[in-house]
């Protein structure tokens, strides 16, 4: 029932309630072991809230979850055992430095100081952390910190890893390294539970997505039929002079489709998966007297794919529920 | 992954995914920690904070100088006649008030840890639940050893004599730990319960100052009007002073130390799993 369990995580009808706010609401969850498991939802849908039920840390108000078979609340101890989390918030202590923050987590998962001495140095090395070992964490950039923190989940090497967007604010650079080593890691063996809130991070890394909103798991699916169900992507133009706008959207209607209008007066965007038909599509713009600043062909954002699954964008009436997500 | 800045998507060589291999293959759990190793792994983590910003230990060291000076030299003839007299009745009182006042900061850096991601890291692992806790108001001991010591030293020099010698001194400092310790427990549950560090600090203090100057620290209880004197007589930095004061002057009393420690004991068992409690409520 541990070992051999092949879900990674099985959760039923988790609810947890703040106050008058429901942020989770009956989220079931089915994880199989060994692989990336994305959880897709804009702020305070009520990704973080979940991960903390599972982890432990807070108690579900109804529903129940077990990982690796072991119930999250009567076998509370046995999930710690298995399982590590790297916070939304860094969860390494900004007042120690790197290298002290390791050998502390490497003594209180039973390791005797030598052995925790080694482990973090093993650790600082192979996450390019060596140079800054000494410095305290509160010195270190996004992206060291985030490495920090993955490097500290793994002192121990969990059967299950929960990463709460693990690369919100950073550059691509450090975003790229963050990727690689969830990669590495799935192959050694481990499993991720994935939360973020952009599609493009779900589709490089998980086998499978559940988009979640307003407490509620929404779809949920490969990122291939996720995509599918929303559309390809979309274009996206920039031109020069806002007052050319409505004439480019009429180029961009009779050329590709239904064109929508951004927030931001000199932007039109049009679903469109076709590489050929966008630059053609550009072309006729061109022709038309119409200057672009600037275009793009993107898969579909988080936004998109909220349009798509729920008629409404993804960060309306968020703001309320993570404030009360913060609070409690 | 070097650490060296690099250009597009490709971000570590061959060498590099190699080490980062063997790393997250050699992470092999060891058995669990035992919940002394852990108490002891967060005692580390309070001292190793203390080395960092040495200046935090300014506040538990100036102001039981800024007290001994005053009350000796302000008081001292009005009080006992002399300040020569004076000093050796009010120094084991000093030590007292500058350890207990210290205490409040366990509760202060609780409240401030809890708004940290780390916390979460804390409470996922396998451990001992009180562990960081425990771990955390013993590292606490320091601070409160630190502001005892300075008080000593500085009475020494103006003067202050302690028949009980070097044993007494040690004995009464260690006495005064032990209570300070379990009043810290007071003070990190009420750092779990209240909302801001500042507000710890500003209630903790209005707590412990009546209890400090209503207690036979500054003058002999039997001067005071029959009331206070009442109340006086039951305060447990009282009893604390009249140990302190006892084994101090080399004329200590079993029963006193005995009242002390039991009292210690009383706050430790109340206050001890009420703070867990909220601790693991807490997120």
């Amino acid at each position: 029932m541990t070992a051999e369990s092949p879900l990674a995580i099985e959760a039923s009808g988790l609810v947890k309630t703040f106050g008058e706010t429901r942020a989770v609401d009956g989220v079931d969850l089915a994880v199989p072991t060994g692989s990336v498991y994305g959880v897709l939802g804009p702020n305070g849908a009520g990704k973080t809230t979940t991960i903390r039920m599972l982890a432990t840390l807070l108690r579900p108000d109804a529903g129940s979850a077990r990982v690796f078979g072991h119930d999250i609340v009567r076998e509370a101890d046995a999930v710690r055992g298995s399982v590590s989390l790297t916070g939304q918030l860094a969860s390494v202590d900004e007042e120690l430095t790197g290298r002290e923050n390791l050998i502390l987590l490497g003594r209180l998962l039973g390791h005797g100081i030598p052995a925790a001495r080694e482990r973090a140095d093993e650790l600082l090395d192979a996450f390019g952390l060596e140079a800054s070992a000494g410095k305290l964490v509160k010195n270190y950039s996004g992206g060291m910190r985030r490495r920090l923190d993955i490097a500290a989940s793994i002192v121990v090497t969990p059967r299950l890893l929960f990463l709460d967007e693990p690369t919100t604010g950073l550059d691509p650079r450090s975003r790229n390294q963050v990727w690689e080593i969830v990669r590495l890691m799935v192959s050694a063996g481990t499993t991720i539970l994935l939360c973020t809130q952009y599609l493009e991070e779900a589709d490089q890394l998980a086998e499978g997505i559940a988009v979640i909103d307003r407490g509620r798991v929404i779809a949920e699916g490969t990122p291939a039929q996720l995509k599918a169900s929303v559309g390809a992507g979309s274009l996206h133009v920039r031109l020069l002079d806002p007052a050319q706008r409505p004439q480019a959207e009429r180029v961009l209607s009779a050329r590709i489709g239904t064109t929508h209008l951004e927030v931001d007066p000199a932007a039109l965007s049009t679903p469109c998966g076709d590489a050929d038909q966008a630059a053609e599509a550009i072309a006729e713009l061109g022709r038309n007297g119409i200057a672009v600043a600037g275009f793009s062909l993107g898969q579909p954002s988080l936004d998109e794919v909220f349009l798509a699954l729920t008629g409404r964008p993804a960060d309306e009436d968020a703001e309320t529920a993570t404030t009360e997500e913060r609070v409690a | 992954m070097s650490t060296t800045p690099t250009t597009g998507a490709a971000v570590s060589t061959a060498s590099e995914q190699e080490a980062l291999r063997k790393a997250i293959a050699s992470g092999t759990r060891p058995p669990r920690a035992s919940a002394f190793a852990a108490c002891r792994a967060f005692a580390w983590r309070g001292i190793l904070k203390i080395k960092h910003v040495p200046e935090q230990l300014m506040d538990a060291t100036i102001t039981p100088v800024l007290f001994t000076l005053m009350f000796t030299y302000m008081f001292g003839g009005a009080i006992a006649g002399s300040t020569k007299d004076y000093l050796q009745f009010i120094l084991p009182g000093i030590v007292v008030q500058s350890v207990l006042f210290t205490t409040v900061y366990s509760g202060v850096a609780l409240n401030t840890d809890m708004t940290r991601g780390v916390v979460d890291r804390f409470r996922s692992l396998p451990l001992w639940r009180p562990a960081p806790l425990v771990g955390a108001v013993a590292g606490d001991s320091i601070r409160a050893f630190s502001a005892g010591a300075v008080v000593v030293v500085l009475g020494l020099i103006l003067g202050f004599r302690p028949d009980g010698g070097v044993l007494g001194v040690l004995g009464a400092i260690l006495v005064v730990l032990v209570f300070a310790f379990a009043l810290a427990w007071v003070f990190t549950t009420l750092g779990l319960v209240m909302r801001s560090p500042s507000a710890v600090m500003n209630t903790g203090f209005m707590a412990l100052f009546p209890l400090i100057f209503l207690s036979n620290i500054f003058v002999a209880p039997e001067t005071l009007p029959a009331a206070l004197e009442a109340f006086v007589d039951v305060n447990p930095i009282t009893h604390l002073v009249t140990a302190t004061r006892g084994l101090m002057d080399g004329n200590a009393d079993g029963g006193d130390i005995a009242l002390v420690l039991g009292e210690a004991a009383l706050l430790t068992a109340i206050f001890i799993p009420l703070t867990s409690r909220y601790y693991r409520k807490a997120g």
